[in-house]
């Protein structure tokens, strides 16, 4: 038995039957990351040596009866954008190249309330600004089905870890599709839940009102399992909701008959790549099969959502980002010799080309005499956006959609084309503007063997239903078993 | 032309750190003068990733101000983020309010020379304060302290309502008044917990437009602000005259110097960059909310100096001395309880308090004692134990040790001397000692009875009982 192959509910079950142990797990993920790390280029810090005498200590409370916790001992993968106390927290940015958090996020919180133990911090495009982990700072991650090419982004670093069996699972954050089309490239589950049920508290801003931390899985079930310990409301991020706590797992009742699925016209235009929109295709026929009912419906706002987001994103990053001034913490330029010195040469050095772009970008959409043409005509189009995809809900379950309009491109093929780069996110981006949580299942391959995903949008804080449609159509088609990573070089 | 065809516009934007005992956005503790960057925690240090948290007392100060300042109180308002880069602003930008503050529309009445006039309040908003630099001792840097940063303030902007310099001050002691009184600020100017934005044109009587004004920033003395709009005025007036023109510019008022310096920086073209803060949710209040804010709202000075007036028949001066601040008419309520002579209470709070604590330099906020000790201190002087003479020393004392005017007494062996063959020992000596005074009274100067009890008080250092001193004098030179 290869125990990186396995689920995290499956893992639970052996150590209920006491097939294995804590420290048997975490030895096995932490082997494969050794052997596979240098391919794949998944993680910033490793914390390895650290998760193995937790793993033992951990095992020992769990044999003493001193720790109840299902998910004690389940190791874990984390985006390099959450604070860890004690820990280096990057953003992938040669800024925060040597920050070590002084104080844990909330989902890592309540990741140490389950006892669960961190393998290590996950590589990501800097400051989740990007498509494909390229902008990463340190490194480039690879995708696990082609070594040549991206796993995607920004969160790549815990896709292609979830893909190659490093970790059973990971977190990511998701401002514009960062969790979805990473999930997407690499053929994983990947989980945008409704803005306000994840607290953003630790989380490295980006982009305040669109941010939210989700799931990296390999199924469906585990997304549910791992939503019920970091969903919640929290004191310390107001725009977090005040909702009542579920059992998400409840939800996968693996029947979608009568589901009203609306599938928007505007996601399958010229800009989607042939071979995904057969994929697709192929998957709404086999919902119809489970006796979903499909309708076809427009939603052309959505044509309008990708200008939206990087004026929205720009903007509040422009601000959030600039507490990167050299004067407490984080890259400090050694030339200077006044104050302007020091936060000019300090954010020129310290901030990478696409960062500067979009502090840039966002500095100009909220100047003076510019404000009301970009940001607040931004903000009137994103209630526009709202609206439609409520109008939408009124007649159907959920919404699906191609999660990105190509399969993975090959590392360096857009990194000198931002505007390119940037279309890689234009099936997900108006769940970002809407509030929405979407679902990313893998459903199929291209002709190279590369993965396509599948979006499931749902109703605002109404995860059940996407994550039974996902199960449902999981259940019947079992991609996992026929399909794998191949680490073609 | 002279000077009287001008008129002087005044604009005030007044800062008051509210008195809550937590930050606006985080738990940190407010209190003043701590050890520097020993009050501040991830989120107030802006560190990655961490959330403001709107503090609900913030909110609740602010629109108590707004009630007592006759505003409108938003219903729906927000928090707006003002970006700039400055060592003191951790955050680089400031969470404030732009385009929806919290109050709007009031005023304030005042009396100048008899004369009532209302005061426009333009808005009221709630903002965050920032740290503060320490450039002094460091080589050559500075060193940043953050204890400050994310201290509630409110911002009360005034509409250029003010013609004078008397008017400003009036304004001024209004509004300290009533913040202290709602206890939303403790107001001390000192530690800049009150100060203001002083905003200054001049223009011709008559004329309608404004003139150009120029800004005074951070202004944290009554007496410096009257001195800075006198020269202000002065000095703008002179410029137009000698066919110049006054340029829109923030100025630095030096109170050694009693001038302005421009404080010429061209860079200083800002573009704050206002926008929505998305970390923070629309600041939404109720009608039952603001009622119940207004239904629990203290007495207000104005209230109180009507009662001073009626109940203690005291002057309309002597009841706006005591009013001006909750803290000395705290002290006058405290002590009138106890004491049966409101004026005598009112005359010590009036004079020899008031002299302490200016001569000190001290806010009334930082008496120690309370209205009970000060109404035992007048029993005292009442009941013959001690001599006001006497009394003054104790009440000194009482502004060192938060000690009981008897205990005071007692240790310093200060009670007085009414023993009468102590005194007439006293009065024997002192005649044997001056024979010239004796004989000045004798040939009618009336003085000399003066001079020769005030000897003997400074024999008996001030112990003796003064009544009967002059009592045995007359007896003895009889």
């Amino acid at each position: 038995m290869d125990i990186t192959e396995l689920t995290v509910h499956e893992l639970q079950e052996k150590l209920k039957n006491k097939e294995l142990t804590i420290t048997e797990i975490n030895k096995a993920y932490i082997d494969r990351i050794n052997e596979k790390e240098k391919d794949i280029q998944a993680f910033i810090t490793l914390t390895t040596d650290e998760a193995l005498e937790k793993s033992k200590n951990i095992e020992e409370k769990v044999n003493k009866g001193e720790i109840k916790g299902e998910l004690a001992g389940i190791p874990i993968g984390i985006k390099d954008n959450m604070c860890i106390n004690g820990v280096k927290t990057t953003c992938a940015s040669k800024m925060l190249e040597n920050f070590i958090a002084p104080y844990n996020a909330t989902v890592i919180e309540k990741i140490n309330d389950e006892n669960m133990i961190s393998l290590g911090k996950t590589n990501m495009d800097e400051f989740a600004m990007g498509s494909s982990t390229e902008t990463s700072y340190f490194k480039k991650t690879k995708n696990p089905w082609d070594l040549s090419k991206v796993p995607g982004g920004s969160s790549g670093g815990s896709a292609a870890a979830v893909a190659a069996n490093m970790v059973p699972w990971a977190l990511g954050s998701d401002t514009g599709g960062s969790i979805r089309q990473p999930a997407g490239c690499c053929g994983i589950v990947g989980l945008k839940p409704t803005y306000g049920l994840v607290s953003r508290y630790g989380l490295i801003a980006y982009a305040s009102s669109l941010d939210q931390i989700g799931t990296f899985t390999k199924d469906v079930e585990d997304t549910a399992i791992l939503l019920n310990v970091i969903a919640g409301h929290d004191d310390r991020d107001t725009t977090s909701a005040k909702k009542e706590k579920k059992d998400y797992t409840k939800a996968l009742k693996n029947d979608v008959k009568g589901l009203k699925i609306a599938v928007p016209k505007e996601f399958f235009g010229d800009g989607i790549n042939k071979e995904v929109k057969e994929s697709i295709e192929k998957a709404i026929e086999k919902y119809k099969e489970l006796g979903a009912i499909v309708e076809e419906v427009s939603l052309d706002i959505a044509n309008y959502a990708l200008a939206t987001y990087y004026i929205i994103a720009c903007a509040e990053a422009s601000s959030n980002l600039g507490r990167f001034d050299g004067i407490r913490y984080g890259y400090r330029s050694p030339k200077f010799n006044n104050l302007r010195d020091i936060y000019i040469n300090s954010r020129s050095e310290g901030f990478g080309d696409e960062v500067k772009r979009r502090i840039i970008l966002g500095t100009y959409v909220l100047s003076s005499g510019y404000y009301d043409a970009y940001y607040k005509k931004a903000q009137q189009v994103r209630t526009l956006v709202k609206s439609r995809f409520d109008e939408v809900f009124e007649n159907h379950d959920i919404i699906l959609t191609p999660t990105a309009p190509t399969t993975a491109f090959k590392i360096g093929e857009k990194s000198d084309n931002p505007l390119e780069m940037y279309l890689s996110d234009i099936c997900t981006v108006s769940l970002n503007i809407a509030g929405l949580p979407g679902l990313s299942i893998p459903c199929g391959v291209d002709s190279e063997g590369m993965p396509v995903g599948m979006q499931l949008i749902g109703k605002r804080f109404d995860e059940e239903t996407i994550l039974n449609a996902g199960y449902t159509y999981e259940q019947a088609t079992k991609f996992r078993e026929t399909y794998k990573p191949t680490f073609k070089k | 032309m002279s000077i009287e065809e001008y008129e002087t516009v005044i604009g005030l934007e007044v800062h008051a750190e509210l008195s809550t005992k937590t930050k606006i956005f985080c738990k940190c503790p407010t209190k003043f003068g701590a050890e520097p960057n020993t009050q501040v925690c991830p989120i107030c240090m802006a560190m990655p990733g961490t959330l403001p948290v709107l503090n609900e007392k913030v909110v609740e100060y602010a629109v108590k101000a707004g009630i007592t300042t006759n505003c409108e109180i938003e219903r729906n308002s927000k928090n707006d983020r003002k970006n700039y880069f400055y060592p003191d602003l951790p955050k680089a930008y400031q969470i404030s309010q732009y385009d929806r503050p919290l109050c709007k529309n009031g005023n304030i009445e005042i009396t100048v020379d008899g004369e009532k006039k209302k005061i426009g309040i333009t808005r009221i908003h709630i903002e965050e304060d920032a740290g503060k630099l320490n450039h002094d001792d460091f080589g050559g840097g500075s060193l940043v302290d953050l204890n400050r940063a994310g201290v509630p303030l409110i911002e009360i902007v005034s509409e250029p309502d003010m013609r004078s310099s008397k008017e400003v001050d009036a304004y001024l002691k209004k509004l300290k008044a009533i913040l202290e009184y709602i206890e939303v600020s403790d107001c001390k100017m000192q530690e800049g917990s009150f100060r203001a934005d002083v905003n200054v044109s001049v223009r011709k009587k008559g004329q309608k437009e404004f003139g150009t004004r120029t800004e005074m920033k951070n202004m944290n003395s009554f007496r410096s602000i009257v001195r800075a709009i006198e020269y202000e005025r002065q000095r703008q007036i002179e410029v137009i005259e000698n066919g110049g023109k006054i340029e829109q510019e923030t100025l630095r008022w030096d109170d050694v110097s009693g001038r302005t310096f421009s404080m010429r920086d061209k860079e200083d073209a800002q573009d704050y960059r206002y926008f929505p803060d998305p970390d923070l949710v629309a600041i939404k209040l109720s009608e039952e909310y603001i009622e119940n804010i207004k239904n629990n709202l203290p007495e207000l000075p104005e209230s109180r100096k009507q009662r001073y007036l009626e109940d203690y028949k005291l002057t309309v001066k002597e009841a706006d001395g005591l009013t001006a601040s909750k803290y000395l008419s705290n002290l006058f309520e405290e002590a009138t309880k106890i004491s049966n002579n409101p004026k005598a209470v009112c005359n010590w709070i009036m004079s020899d308090i008031s002299r302490i604590l200016n001569e000190r330099e001290l806010e009334p906020s930082d008496i120690k004692f309370s209205g009970k000790d000060l109404a035992e201190l007048i029993d005292l002087i009442e009941k013959g134990t001690i001599s006001s003479a006497i009394a003054k020393k104790v009440l000194d004392k009482m502004f060192d040790e938060a000690k009981k005017p008897e205990d005071i007494i007692k240790e310093n062996g200060w009670i007085q001397i009414s023993d009468e063959g102590a005194i007439k020992e006293v009065v024997i000596k002192i005649l044997e000692a001056n024979p010239q005074s004796v004989a000045d009274y004798k040939a009618g100067k009336e003085k000399a009875l003066g001079f020769l009890v005030g000897q003997a008080m400074k024999e008996t250092k001030g112990q003796a009982n003064p009544q009967m001193l002059n009592q045995m004098f007359k007896e003895e030179l009889k």
